[in-house]
């Protein structure tokens, strides 16, 4: 579908796909509580950081920190590669294969359509952060910050987005790639900053997970939001981030094709 | 419209016994064989032609379907639809095309049906105007005013079927593939979607493709017919011609106004069916005059019809026909 006709469809994609994200409303409810994770760890680390702050890290600063993942958690989530697994399963991927536009868009449009449900829960989280701990360590005090934090949400969002595109793309040669999700997911837990700050780990692995896409999916967002960088710093970090974009976009794109000209609708 | 010539489809199949033992095996060393889905056929449809596309379980019709809409790509062989190469899924081809999937639905399972129709209009670019005609067109003729604003998942299956039928023509494709579409529907239905489809290829001269199983469909639907059986294509022209081909026999269905014994009607042809009130007799076609004459002088008879043996058992006395041929080349073959 030509740029044109791409940009007439998807008001009405958003549209149908939001009104498809709350068709449920307990699964929703469901949904916010499978995200409260950081909460979780921000209490194991307020508890770890009683006596004595752990590195640069006080209790308040935990508090910050894990209320900021939590946002920057229900910001940048994607599922693509869990629906891709299922539509190659059943064959039904068949049906979006069939209409004028590339099913990337749909999945996209999917993932993004319940974005105004996710800030309605992020929101209060934000706010009693800044009730907590203070604005300075809860949002960017700046408009060049803002616009960096916005920056790296849009990217940890586009990494997330098209690493499940990549990893869905492989059931199309793999008859299932929900383990490789998995084993992505726990990477992910352990390399993000999602159950810790990335500056806890080991000078030489932090070298390594700095070069690998994790942090850049989480850990980055939060730590711009709680303005942990001065701007020389988030701008190199930001150039990273993006280069991850481009990287997983053309490794997700390729797959993708590949895999498609693959697609044999099992038990079609 | 379109032309297929030399279309093989080949798939590379993963071959493992049951058990555990089986299971761990494949672990490490697997057995693949090849599958010929469609092995060499060719046809060529004309624009605005309605074909029955039939053949047992397997025989390769949904492949051939899937590799004319370009959601397979043909191992051999050569495919155009209106000009276009399917397997390149031009946005060009799919707009004129679509392909409904009884067993398969495009319809957003927790919205209502009209949330689908928007999409489609949206992402098939159809003018605000056109949209409005062809949907009020579709909603009149498949009465489905009432059911387009409930969710799809609480339809059933024939209203759900309607609705998709629907979601799958908001664009007016010229080149329908139609995969089963009357599944699991009740009489009524079928007829509903058989005057429905017939409808929508005359008014908008669109070229039809259709599989099914219910033999009525092919027959109120389909001048012509493509039999396939095992990838390879056995039969291409007009339904009346397979029937007289296979079963060159007419029916004569005699209604009865007391009982007659068998041995009465026995001489008149070959007996079918013998109920109460009713007799099927199977004759010869030159036979059939002297047979009304004999049965008309002879019985109580009150009504009379000649018919075609039914649809259902030429197509297995065909594939029964195709099997002995194949086994018999098998069997030349080993000898």
């Amino acid at each position: 579908m030509n740029a044109r006709g791409l940009l007439r469809a998807l008001p009405t994609m958003l549209r149908v796909s939001f009104a498809e994200s709350v068709a449920y409303r307990a699964e929703m409810f469901v949904w916010v509580l499978s995200t409260t994770m950081p909460l979780v760890n921000m209490v194991l680390w307020m508890a770890v950081a009683k006596s004595a702050p752990v590195g640069n890290f006080g209790q308040a600063d935990f508090v910050g920190y894990f209320l900021a993942t939590f946002a920057v958690r229900q910001l940048t989530s994607a599922w693509a590669a869990w629906l891709i697994n299922w539509e190659v399963k059943q064959g039904t991927l068949a049906m979006r294969l069939l209409r004028p536009i590339s099913p990337l868009w749909g999945y996209a449009s999917d993932n993004v359509a319940g974005f105004p449900m996710r800030v309605v829960v992020a929101l209060p989280v934000v706010l009693l952060s800044i009730a907590l701990v203070g604005a300075d360590k809860a949002v960017p005090q700046h408009a060049w910050q803002w616009a960096l934090f916005i920056l790296a949400v849009l990217g940890g969002w586009a990494i997330t987005f098209l690493a499940n595109v990549a990893i869905g793309a492989l059931s199309l040669f793999l008859d299932s790639s929900q383990k490789m999700m998995e084993v992505w997911m726990v990477l992910f837990f352990v390399c993000s900053g999602y159950m810790y700050p990335v500056e806890f780990l080991p000078e030489g692995l932090r070298t390594v997970i700095d070069w690998l896409p994790f942090r850049y999916q989480m850990g980055l967002p939060v730590e711009l939001m709680t303005n942990a960088h001065d701007l020389p710093t988030a701008l190199g970090l930001l150039a990273r981030q993006w280069a991850w974009v481009l990287g997983m976009g053309a490794l997700a794109v390729g797959l993708w094709k590949q895999g498609v000209k693959r697609f044999a609708a099992f038990g079609g | 419209m379109i032309s297929v010539h030399g279309l093989r489809k080949h798939y590379k199949v993963h071959k493992r016994p049951p058990g555990l033992k089986a299971a761990l095996r494949s672990l490490f060393h697997r057995t693949y064989t090849s599958v010929k889905a469609v092995d060499g056929i060719s046809f060529d449809i004309r624009p605005g032609e309605r074909v029955g596309f039939l053949g047992p379980n397997g025989a390769g019709k949904t492949t051939t379907l899937k590799v004319l809409s370009g959601l397979l790509h043909p191992s051999e062989g050569e495919v155009r639809v209106d000009g276009h190469v399917p397997r390149l899924r031009e946005e060009a081809f799919l707009k004129k095309i679509m392909l409904v999937m009884g067993q398969k639905q495009q319809l957003l399972w927790d919205l209502p049906p009209a949330e689908t129709f928007e999409l489609n209009r949206a992402i098939y670019d159809v003018p605000t105007l056109q949209y409005k005609q062809t949907l009020d067109e579709l909603v009149g003729l498949l009465e489905i005013g009432d059911l387009i604003g409930k969710p799809t998942r609480q339809l059933s299956l024939g209203e759900r079927m309607k609705c998709e039928l629907a979601a799958a023509l908001i664009h007016r494709p010229r080149v329908l593939f139609l995969d089963e579409p009357t599944i699991g529907l009740d009489v009524s239905m079928q007829a509903t979607m058989r005057t429905f489809i017939k409808d929508y290829n005359e008014k908008y001269g669109a070229t039809l493709i259709l599989t099914s199983h219910y033999m009525d469909d092919v027959a109120a639907l389909c001048p012509r017919v493509i039999v396939i059986d095992k990838g390879l294509l056995s039969y291409d022209g007009s339904l009346e011609a397979l029937v007289q081909r296979v079963r060159p026999e007419k029916r004569v269905v005699l209604r009865l106004s007391e009982q007659v014994d068998a041995s009465r009607l026995e001489p008149l042809g070959k007996l079918v069916t013998h109920e109460a009130g009713t007799a099927v007799l199977q004759v010869k076609q030159d036979a059939v005059n002297a047979t009304i004459s004999r049965a008309l002088s002879g019985l109580p008879v009150t009504d009379l019809t000649v018919e075609n043996a039914p649809l259902e058992e030429v197509m297995s006395e065909l594939f029964a026909e195709n099997k002995a041929r194949r086994l018999q080349a098998a069997e030349s073959v080993t000898a």
